[in-house]
């Protein structure tokens, strides 16, 4: 009976083990990323969403890029139409996380609701950090990740739009060059190559040239093109 | 409903059901190399958009003022790998200098 019981004590330390390293990982890239929803909900509430519609956002739509599209484009004077566009636009790589986590999930019905709700940039990456430690490793860092974000996001994301509307005039407090920067440290880290960079300059100025001609939001959009073309290129 | 509130429902919506459909539809329609390359640009593209018009454009006209110089200072933060909190914060505190006392 020794062996077997050796045998299942090293093995449950090795779980053990797994899951402290996953759960640091999971809380620190939860605890950072969450911290954002204060900007979020101070960006949301600058562009002239209130508190409820802010948080509901962080609740509901749960996905930073997306949140900050949607507000941008609204305050920027679009319609709800080029709102909608341009933070679906940013929201279908969530889509092709799911594709990669659902065989590792496997999980149906209200479960997989839960999950696919969950699934986002931060939780897909840490999960795909932990492959190494094998599968279960993997769906506690997707899962710890995903509630661990969801909670911080969404009490962040109340702070800041309470934050914003004590306000008053946002400007006297620079949050209308803060929702700009904000959208730069969103998509510094992914100009990695000289196509990157050469694709977000020309989108700059695309959106800049059709601001005059066309409806707010549409110029944004727009510069989805560049992207298509430059990605269908072989 | 305001044109705020179908904007919040809408992109909550769209937003869920292309996380649910990820997790629904079999791998091979969205393995495509171009596929995957055209979503890792896109929000390349529509971000530095957003970067654009939030910070030189006002109504529908372009507009030099103290955004501009609060961008620019989060520009350089970047550049010394500044953490996101104080690219925001250098950007703010440097517009609203401006904006106040001149």
């Amino acid at each position: 009976m020794s062996s077997p019981d050796i045998g299942y004590l090293r093995q449950n330390r090795r779980v053990s083990k797994v899951a402290s390293t996953t759960l640091r990982d999971s809380f620190s890239v939860s605890l950072t990323v969450g911290a954002y929803g204060v900007a979020f909900g101070a960006a949301a509430v600058a562009n002239g969403f209130s508190v409820a519609q802010s948080c509901l956002l962080s609740l509901l739509t749960f996905s930073g890029a997306s949140q900050f599209a949607v507000v941008g484009v609204m305050g920027a004077g679009g319609n709800p139409i080029s709102a909608i566009a341009t933070a679906s636009l940013l929201g279908v790589r969530n889509g092709l996380y799911g594709v990669i986590m659902a065989p590792r999930l496997k999980v149906r019905g209200i479960k997989r609701i839960i999950a696919a709700q969950i699934t986002i940039d931060e939780s897909t990456g840490v999960a795909l950090n932990q492959e190494s430690r094998g599968e279960d490793a993997m769906r506690h860092g997707f899962y710890l990740t995903g509630f661990g974000v969801f909670i911080f996001w969404n009490l962040f994301t109340l702070a800041g739009a309470l934050g914003a509307q004590a306000m008053g005039d946002i400007r006297a407090w620079g949050l209308d060059a803060a929702v700009p920067a904000a959208f730069l440290g969103l998509v510094w880290p992914r100009l990695i190559t000289k196509r990157d960079r050469i694709i977000a300059i020309s989108a700059v100025a695309l959106a800049l040239a059709l601001t005059p001609i066309l409806p707010a939001g549409l110029p944004i959009i727009a510069t989805a093109f560049i992207a298509i073309a430059v990605g269908l290129r072989p | 409903m305001s044109a705020l509130w179908i904007a919040t429902i809408g992109t909550s919506v769209i937003a869920f059901l292309l996380k649910y459909s990820g997790h629904s539809i079999p791998e091979r329609f969205l393995s495509n190399p171009k596929i995957q390359r055209i979503n890792t640009l896109i929000p390349i593209a529509l971000l530095s958009a957003l970067v654009g018009v939030q910070t030189l454009t006002e109504k529908s006209s372009l507009a030099i003022d103290h955004r501009l110089a609060g961008v620019g200072v989060a520009v350089i933060a970047l550049f010394l790998k500044a953490p996101f909190p104080v690219v925001v914060l250098t950007a703010a505190l440097t517009s609203a200098a401006i904006y106040n006392w001149f």
